[in-house]
């Protein structure tokens, strides 16, 4: 899927740049998803890869370049950067649930404000992801009362109440104790063999290699290189890549 | 001497000679003096029952009407403070550094008087109270409320942001809820400061029908030459803020088992 037609990709990132003052962190990136593919983006912490993500629904405003969601430019000032921004599921690292609200008010908040529907259908819609992450039975509970992996998958199951057409997913687990990691991995294991269209910045290389469709490793604010994940995991052809994957293998 | 034993004796030094003290001061007080002009029961009959249902009732009356408006003025210029928008944030800045500087009784001279006199309008005396106590409260709540707002994590702004909600709904959905969760202490102190700020109020003139509890005790007191209404009133005002401060005690460590 390496060459895709402009008609299937659903984030087309061309010539991005992104300045923290003088910091360039993001150094003219070329990057899409296309419409149904996983994309894992790896890398050295530091290396502009969470920034890249946080650029495509506009959390962070880029500096330079083209980001089209769906053939719509988010960084045009006419967008509706707040209906595109409901169509793009965004998972945290920190969850982010909001804690003065129960779970199902969680899921059905932006569903009622945003998406205007009925309390009935906002409730429906809620109760139908909870059930899709395994948590039905937590539906009147507090966040507070949730362990992280319950967190991040109430979280997981919040972005896909809006019925997003992608998701982005900031190193969704790499703030669970290790036991944790495995219930929110196999939540987006799921997800991704129902064809949702991801883009994930993981540290879970196991992970990439069993679910990606394509891996791409970035440092220093550019995309080094991009392959099948057997390619870029196993077989990396840059140096920089190779560096990584041993640092990682040897910990 | 170990220390143990040499702490214990320290202590028990310390302890016997405050106990000392004030059997002395017992010994000596003139009691029946103190009884007859703090503790006179007659004096403290007659107030009954207006010291509650007319004194107590104003104070409690005009602290809610000044904190309710200074609440609302508050957010209003909480979120003037922190909106992109400059000049917003230029006047909430000077409001809020203007009437936090001044004191109270200058503002309800000005609301009382000095705006009466200059455009020769008479408004209610409910509503010269309410501006008058309630703008100074303004300023300080307007600080209060933005350093909530701020003490919420960003994350919470970028998650509802995420889901597509304009950043007013999210202040509205989000941020302002539970902004007011961690300010409900300083708060409660702000309604207690404005309790007590209740009796400047005199100043304004006041009716046997409006007067509140420091101004009825003292009519009192210069009634009867006599200090036992200060003591009925003052026992009537931390009847009103002890359980309140107990109130948020409760609430602040329901707030905790919350997060």
């Amino acid at each position: 899927m390496t060459s895709v037609s402009r008609d299937d990709v659903a984030i087309d990132v061309r010539g991005l740049h992104k300045s923290f003052g003088d910091n360039h962190v993001l150094r003219g990136i070329d990057f899409h998803v296309g419409r149904g593919e996983v994309v894992c983006v790896i890398g050295p912490s530091g290396s502009g890869k969470s920034t890249l993500l946080r650029c495509v629904n506009r959390l962070e405003e880029a500096s330079e370049g083209s980001i089209l969601i769906e053939g719509e430019d988010i960084r045009d000032p006419d967008a509706d950067v707040d209906l595109l921004r409901s169509r793009i599921g965004m998972v945290f690292q920190s969850f982010n649930l909001f804690p003065h609200l129960s779970v199902l008010r969680n899921l059905t908040i932006a569903q009622r404000r945003v998406r205007r529907r009925s309390e009935e259908e906002a409730v429906e819609v809620a109760r139908r992801n909870l059930a899709r992450v395994g948590l039905a039975e937590k539906i009147d509970a507090f966040p507070a009362h949730l362990s992280g992996g319950q967190q991040q998958r109430v979280a997981i199951a919040r972005a896909l109440s809006m019925d997003p057409d992608m998701m982005l997913f900031d190193e969704p687990t790499s703030a669970l104790d290790p036991e944790l990691v495995g219930e929110v991995l196999e939540v987006m294991r799921d997800l991704a063999g129902e064809g949702m269209t991801m883009m994930i910045v993981t540290h879970e290389m196991g992970f990439a290699r069993e679910v990606a469709d394509r891996v791409v490793f970035m440092d220093a604010g550019v995309v080094v290189e991009e392959g099948p994940p057997e390619a870029v995991l196993v077989a990396p052809q840059h140096e920089r890549t190779r560096r990584f994957l041993k640092i990682l293998d040897d910990v | 001497m170990t220390r143990r034993q040499r702490e214990r004796l320290v202590r028990g030094t310390l302890y016997a000679s405050a106990a000392g003290a004030v059997v002395l001061l017992a010994a000596i007080a003139d009691w029946p003096l103190i009884r007859r002009n703090f503790f006179d029961p007659d004096i403290a009959r007659s107030m009954w029952p207006d010291v509650l249902f007319i004194a107590a009732r104003n104070t409690l009356l005009y602290t809610t009407l000044a904190f309710a408006f200074g609440l609302a003025l508050g957010l209003v210029l909480a979120l003037m403070r922190l909106s992109t928008i400059a000049p917003y944030r230029w006047f909430a800045t000077v409001y809020i550094e203007v009437f936090r500087g001044l004191p109270a009784l200058l503002t309800i001279f000005l609301v009382g008087f000095g705006i009466p006199i200059a455009f020769q309008v008479r408004w209610p005396i409910l509503l010269q109270i309410t501006l008058g106590l309630g703008i100074v409260a303004a300023a300080y709540m307007a600080e209060t409320i933005r350093a909530g707002i701020e003490g919420v994590p960003k994350g919470q702004m970028e998650a509802a942001r995420s889901l597509g909600m304009t950043r007013t709904r999210a202040m509205v959905s989000i941020i302002i809820p539970q902004g007011f969760r961690l300010i409900i202490p300083p708060l409660t102190n702000e309604l207690v400061l404005l309790i007590k700020d209740t009796s400047l109020l005199f100043v304004l003139g006041t009716t046997p029908a409006t007067k509140e509890l420091t101004k009825f005790g003292r009519d009192v007191l210069a009634a009867r030459a006599n200090a036992t209404p200060l003591i009925v009133v003052g026992a009537v005002y931390l009847l009103i803020t002890i359980p309140l401060t107990q109130l948020v005690a409760v609430l602040e460590r329901r707030n905790a088992r919350a997060r």
